[in-house]
């Protein structure tokens, strides 16, 4: 039985404006102009536990507006959303209870206050049992390699170590479900790594699910076994990473770094010149068409080829595809 | 139980941690405390009319209003405006915690850090070098500090209903402003309540604002005596009912439309 089943969900947002300059103010004081945003029009999809779901979308495509309501912050206007069985935003402190959230760009953690002292309130304020907690503040602090940060006030610490306190902070009381909302914004990359890793890691020996929306698609890539796109309120995607490059092209191409600077150089018929940089040349190519052995015997009988390789289209362009898809 | 405890305990924790506001405040209390009993001995030496409270029992009251300053519901808190503002307010609603009753305890040592912090230092001085008088009896020192407990309540529910409201107007200033000047006149902060004309006081009387500040100084004074302490100790509650409910109902209505946005 899943998790996680949220059908329907619909969110709009009246967004008041204003024209701009001092005529624009006065008259917004005496009529304001509203328009509706559809945050989330009509979302539906379930999650089983222990899952590892990457949710993606462009900025303003009701990524975080979907957490919010997951999370029972905000209510939506219509739909269903069932979470371990509760509804988020009716049995609120029940539902909060079993749920761990990290918003990348702000601390749930006291900003005024030793670390520890965060972490000893959280352990009063959901009522952790002694043990569970001084064992999972241990092997946090162990793994997250906090111990340097505990006695410092939040305010003082840079923003890979908060981060990591804070994911620290979001499990100490043993959460069925994760939520990362952005986490590894801003990070340095040996504070990503060591996030994803502990992601990954956790996930694995407790069988809590994840659900992190991000826009860096190594995350994706490195954490995630499933993914959902959304773009305009809508999931336009839903599955594997794999599938979701399947999906999007079957394209690959042939990148071939020719000896000399040709005018001409020789493509295959069943290919086609993607792009070309000086003796670099990519050569797009379907699979199912040409194998890439053909394709590479060929290139190199009619040129004269000092390298070659054949890559998968970067995630990032498969999923600007699908963005763009849905905007025209 | 426990949670909100926890909650009381840190918040008092990080206040008292803003000891030079506490040394600034104390100065400028004492100072402005000197200025107000000087006003009021003016005003005493001017007439020869029976006033309704001594000369002597106005300058303890003066006193006691610049210890207990601090109390008073006379600003929101800065943080949960920082919170609402940035939207980190998303993060209050994660907590596994009634939310009013969360507020409604971190408004109470809000109250009460920075006001203990200047309070006794004020006091010793008050007394010291100022000749205050101490309560008037044992009885009457006791009826003071309940009282004073319930006025401290009083403030905080007051407080958290200003930080409610912040959930619509985002800023709070004006809600705030318009407050407290209804508390600085009505509660006797400005000018002690028995002073104000006598067609007032029926309407001075039924208002929430005595609690804080004159219920508990002429207790203090004996200027009501202790055999009335109930029906005043009524009146606070009775207010502090009104308030926390007041405010439970506006928190429940924001949180129905409250939105967070952005990130």
């Amino acid at each position: 039985m899943p998790q996680i089943i949220v059908e329907d969900l619909v969110k709009r947002f009246r967004i008041s404006e204003r024209d701009a300059g001092v005529w624009g103010a006065i008259r917004g004081i005496v009529r304001r102009r509203y328009h509706t945003v559809d945050a989330l029009d009509g979302v539906s999809f379930s999650i089983e536990p222990g899952e590892l779901v990457g949710y993606i979308g462009p900025n303003g495509a009701g990524k975080s507006t979907t957490v919010k309501v997951m999370s029972g912050i905000l209510v939506p206007d219509a739909g269903r959303c069932e979470i371990l069985g509760r509804v988020p935003w009716r049995n609120r402190t029940e539902h909060v209870s079993r749920i761990g959230v990290v918003f990348g760009q702000r601390t749930q953690l006291w900003w005024d206050l030793p670390v520890i002292e965060s972490f000893d309130l959280l352990r009063d304020i959901y009522r952790i049992p002694r043990t569970e907690y001084a064992t999972n503040r241990d092997e946090f602090i162990a793994v997250l390699n906090i111990e340097a940060c505990l006695d410092v006030p939040v305010r003082q610490l840079s923003l890979g170590q908060r981060m990591r306190c804070d994911l620290a902070a979001a499990l100490l009381h043993s959460p069925d479900i994760l939520f990362l909302d952005e986490p590894t914004i801003g990070m340095d990359a040996v504070s990503k790594l060591a996030f994803r890793e502990f992601i990954k890691q956790f996930n694995q020996e407790r069988g809590t699910t994840v659900i992190l929306t991000t826009h860096d698609m190594d995350d994706i890539e490195v954490i995630c076994d499933r993914v959902m796109i959304i773009s305009d309120g809508k999931i336009v995607s839903d599955g594997t990473l794999d599938e979701l490059r399947r999906r999007v092209s079957l394209e690959r191409r042939l990148v071939v770094e020719l000896v000399d600077n040709v005018d001409d150089p020789a493509i295959h018929p069943l290919a086609n010149l993607a792009s070309r940089d000086g003796t670099r040349i990519h050569i797009q190519f379907d699979p199912h068409q040409i194998s890439a052995a053909d394709l590479i015997a060929h290139a190199t009988s009619q040129n004269q080829v000092q390298d070659l390789f054949v890559e998968n289209p970067p995630i990032e362009e498969t999923i600007a595809r699908i963005y763009e898809d849905r905007a025209t | 139980m426990i949670s909100y405890w926890a909650i009381i305990s840190a918040r008092f924790r990080s206040l008292l941690q803003y000891r030079s506001a506490a040394l600034a405040g104390l100065v400028t209390q004492i100072v402005w405390g000197m200025i107000r009993v000087m006003i009021f001995q003016a005003f005493y030496s001017s007439t020869n009319a029976e006033q309704p409270m001594s000369g002597s029992d106005v300058e303890t009251y003066i006193w006691l209003g610049q210890a207990f300053l601090a109390a008073l519901p006379w600003n929101i808190d800065t943080d949960l405006r920082s919170l609402i503002r940035s939207g980190g307010i998303g993060y209050e609603l994660i907590r596994p915690v009634d939310l009013y009753s969360y507020w409604l305890s971190r408004a109470l040592s809000w109250r009460t850090a920075p006001m203990l912090m200047r309070s006794i230092p004020l006091l010793i001085f008050a007394f010291v070098v100022m000749g205050m008088a101490p309560p008037v009896s044992w009885a009457a020192a006791a009826a003071f500090f309940v009282s004073m407990c319930a006025a401290i309540l009083l403030s905080s529910a007051i407080t958290t209903f200003l930080n409610v409201t912040m959930l619509w107007t985002i800023t709070g200033d004006g809600v705030t402003q318009m407050t407290f000047g209804m508390v600085l006149i009505f509660s006797g902060m400005l000018v002690p309540l028995p002073l104000y004309p006598d067609w007032s006081q029926p309407i001075i009387n039924a208002m929430p604002f005595r609690g804080l500040v004159d219920t508990p100084y002429r207790l203090y004074l004996g200027h009501i005596p202790v055999s009335e302490f109930p029906q005043h100790l009524a009146h606070q509650l009775a207010w502090i009912v009104a308030f926390v409910v007041a405010g439970r109902i506006a928190m429940a209505r924001a949180l129905r439309r409250v939105v967070v946005q952005g990130g």
